[in-house]
C-alpha cells in the first residue's frame, strides 16, 4: 500500500524515512501541534513550498533542464485564481475555473517555450525563460487595470474557508476550529495529493527516460528516445504543477500579488532548495523546504535568543544580532552546498 | 537477389574544403558481415555518422529497407533498426548496468511515454534486459553503476544495448578499442553470436586484421573519404590499392 503510494520510489535510507515521517505527521496535525495564526501560516507555506520546488526538482533534478520561469508558471496559477474570483463573484465554481485557467495557460505557455527553445543550448534556453518571465512580471505590475499593479489583488474566497467560520461550537482537541483550520486542510491534502502524482511521474517509464536524457542527451537520442518531446512533455507538466501550486497559495493567502508569487527572490529561493534538499530525488524537495522555511522565518527569533543570552560575551552578541540573520543563512547555503553536494537527502541515503 | 537491407549512393559529406565521405556507394545486405577498413582519418567513423545521422549529408542518399532515410532524425532512424555501437564508450555512468540495457528495451516497445504506471510494475521490460545481459555475461553485475564498471564491461554492456535494440542493422566501431588481449575475444564471440542467430546486417569498423580475416564476409577500403576497394577478404587484402592505402606508394612498391 505505502510503496503503491510513493510508486515504488522509498526514502532509501532509515534516517530519512524517519525525518519524512516527522515532516508529514508535523505537517498534518500543525493546527492542534502549533496553535497559533503564525505557525500555521508557516505550516502551509511549507506544503505549498514542497509542491513548487518538487515541481522545478522535475525539471531541474530528473530532466536536467535549468529554467527561470518557474514563478512565471506559479503566478499564472495564483493570478488565474484572483481574476476568476473578480470576474465571477466569490464561490467555489470561480475558485476551481480560476485554477483550472491558470494551469492551462501555464501548460500552453510552457509548450510555445518548450517547442521553441529547447532545442537551442541549455544556456539559451535559460535565458530565454528569464526574459519571458522578467517581461511577464514587468507586465502584470503595468497592467494595473487588471492585475492590480504593484498592489495585487485580493480574494474574496468562500467564507467556509475563512477564519470567521466557526462550525464547532466547543473547542476541538483544545482548538477553536475555524475556516481558516478547514483551508489548512486544502492546502494540505492537495499538496500532498500533488507531491505523490510527481513522485508517480518521476518513476513511471517517462521518468526514467527524463533521467537517461539528463545524464547523456545525445545517447538517449542514440537508442530511439525523442529528447525535445521528452524534454517539452517535462516542461508542461513542471509548469502545470506549479500553477496549480499557486493557485493553492492564492486560496490560501486571499491575496495575490507581483512580490508573492512573480519576484525573482522567490525564483532563487526554489533554486537554492532544490540544491539544498538534492537534486533528482523528490523527497529533497520535503526537506529542503522545510529547512529553508523554518530558517527564514524563525532564523531572526533564535538569533534575537542567542544574541540576549551571549550579551556578556564579547562580539559574538553583535554577530548574533537579528539584523545579520541573512549572513547566517548566506553562511548555511555555502556550508551544506559545499558539505552535500548531493543535498541532504544524497548525503543520507549515502550518495554523497 | 534479396533487397539489400542499407544502401548508400553518392553519400558525401564537406567540412569547408575538405571531403571527408567522397561519394561512396554501397549496398549491404542482410546477413553479411562486411569489415569497412582504412587508415586513421580515411573517413570511416566519419561514413557511420552519416549513416546513423549524427552528421547531415552534404550530397548523397541513405536508405534503410529501400527508405530514403538521409532527412531523418537520430531517433527516428533507430526506431526503424538502424543500431549503432560507438567508438568512444557512449552510457549512462550514473545509472545501473540493467537500467542502461531496460531503457534501450523500452525504446524498442515504445513505451517511452507511459506517465503514469511505475517503471518497475513493467516486468517484461526488466525481464527482457536481464535476457540480454545473460546472453553477454554481465548479469553478475546487473546493478552495478556503470561507472564504476572496467572498461572491458563497459565495451561488453555498449555491444548488450545494441543486441537488446534488435536492430535490422548493426554498426561497431572498433568495438575492441583498448581492450585487453584476454577481453577482446569476449566481444568477437558476440559478433559471431549476432551473425550466427540473425540474419541482420552487420557494419564493422577494426583495424586488427585477424579479426577481419575470421569474422568478415566482405571488406570495403576507405581512403580520404574514398571507398577504394570492396570484396572479398582474401581478394581485397591482396590487392595493389589496400597496400599502398595501408603503407604508402613507396612501401609497397618495394
Amino acid at each position: 500500500m505505502v510503496r503503491l503510494f510513493l510508486s515504488g520510489d522509498g526514502p532509501q535510507s532509515k534516517i530519512l524515512g524517519a525525518v519524512l515521517l516527522l515532516i508529514l505527521f508535523t505537517l498534518a496535525f500543525a493546527p492542534f501541534l502549533f496553535p497559533g495564526t503564525r505557525s500555521l501560516e508557516t505550516a502551509a507555506r511549507i506544503c505549498i513550498f514542497i509542491v513548487l520546488v518538487a515541481s522545478y526538482d522535475l525539471l531541474l533534478g530528473y530532466a536536467g533542464i535549468v529554467s527561470f520561469a518557474h514563478t512565471m508558471f506559479f503566478g499564472m496559477g495564483a493570478y488565474g485564481v484572483a481574476l476568476a474570483t473578480r470576474q465571477m463573484g466569490t464561490g467555489y465554481d470561480a475558485l476551481i475555473l480560476g485554477t483550472l485557467a491558470g494551469t492551462a495557460l501555464a501548460a500552453v505557455f510552457a509548450l510555445i517555450i518548450a517547442l521553441f527553445s529547447l532545442r537551442v543550448r541549455a544556456i539559451f534556453f535559460a535565458m530565454i525563460t528569464l526574459a519571458i518571465a522578467s517581461a511577464v512580471a514587468v507586465l502584470v505590475s503595468q497592467l494595473s487595470a487588471i492585475t492590480g499593479g504593484e498592489d495585487g489583488l485580493n480574494i474574496r474566497i468562500p467564507r467556509e474557508l475563512t477564519p470567521a467560520f466557526r462550525p464547532l461550537d466547543a473547542p476541538f482537541w483544545g482548538v477553536n476550529i475555524s475556516g481558516r483550520h478547514l483551508n489548512y486542510y486544502l492546502v494540505f491534502f492537495s499538496c500532498l495529493i500533488m507531491f505523490l502524482i510527481m513522485l508517480r511521474v518521476v518513476n513511471s517509464p517517462f521518468g526514467r527516460v527524463l533521467q537517461a536524457i539528463r545524464e547523456n542527451a545525445f545517447r538517449a537520442e542514440a537508442i530511439g528516445y525523442r529528447v525535445v518531446y521528452y524534454r517539452a512533455v517535462a516542461t508542461v507538466l513542471s509548469a502545470a504543477m506549479a500553477a496549480l501550486a499557486g493557485a493553492v497559495f492564492a486560496i490560501w493567502l486571499r491575496y495575490v500579488g507581483p512580490a508573492t508569487t512573480l519576484g525573482v527572490e522567490i525564483m532563487l529561493d526554489i533554486l537554492l532548495i532544490v540544491v539544498i534538499g538534492g537534486m533528482g530525488t523528490m523527497y529533497g524537495a520535503v526537506v529542503g523546504t522545510v529547512v529553508f522555511v523554518l530558517a527564514q522565518n524563525y532564523l531572526k527569533d533564535w538569533m534575537g535568543g542567542a544574541s540576549e543570552s551571549t550579551a556578556f560575551l564579547p562580539l559574538v552578541p553583535d554577530l548574533l544580532n537579528p539584523d545579520r540573520w541573512l549572513m547566517w543563512l548566506g553562511i548555511l547555503f555555502i556550508l551544506s552546498v559545499y558539505f552535500f553536494p548531493s543535498g541532504i537527502v544524497g548525503r543520507l541515503r549515502g550518495k554523497a | 537477389m534479396t533487397q539489400p537491407s542499407l544502401e548508400t549512393h553518392d553519400l558525401t559529406v564537406r567540412f569547408g574544403g575538405h571531403v571527408a565521405v567522397d561519394h561512396v556507394t554501397c549496398a549491404f545486405r542482410p546477413g553479411e558481415l562486411t569489415a569497412i577498413v582504412g587508415p586513421n582519418g580515411a573517413g570511416k567513423t566519419t561514413y557511420f555518422n552519416l549513416i546513423s545521422g549524427q552528421i547531415p549529408a552534404s550530397e548523397g542518399s541513405v536508405l534503410l529497407s529501400g527508405e530514403d532515410i538521409t532527412r531523418l532524425s537520430i531517433p527516428a532512424r533507430t526506431e526503424r533498426g538502424l543500431g549503432r555501437a560507438f567508438q568512444l564508450t557512449n552510457l549512462f555512468p550514473k545509472l545501473t548496468v540493467l537500467e542502461n540495457v531496460r531503457l534501450v528495451v523500452q525504446s524498442r516497445m515504445r513505451r517511452g511515454f507511459n506517465i503514469w504506471t511505475m517503471a518497475l510494475s513493467h516486468r517484461d521490460l526488466i525481464e527482457a534486459a536481464e535476457a540480454v545481459l545473460e546472453r553477454v555475461r554481465l548479469s553478475h553485475l546487473a546493478h552495478q553503476t556503470v561507472a564504476y564498471l572496467p572498461h572491458g564491461d563497459q565495451r561488453k554492456l555498449e555491444v548488450a544495448t545494441l543486441i537488446a535494440m534488435e536492430p535490422k542493422v548493426f554498426m561497431f566501431d572498433e568495438p575492441t578499442a583498448g581492450m585487453s588481449v584476454d577481453e577482446a575475444p569476449v566481444i568477437l564471440d558476440l559478433i559471431a553470436e549476432i551473425k550466427r542467430n540473425t540474419d541482420a546486417t552487420v557494419l564493422l569498423v577494426e583495424h586488427k586484421m585477424d579479426v577481419i580475416r575470421s569474422l568478415a564476409d566482405r571488406i570495403m577500403v576507405l581512403h580520404n573519404g574514398a571507398l577504394v576497394a570492396d570484396g572479398a577478404p582474401a581478394e581485397v587484402m591482396a590487392s595493389a590499392v589496400v597496400q599502398e592505402a595501408y603503407m604508402g606508394k613507396e612501401l609497397a612498391d618495394v
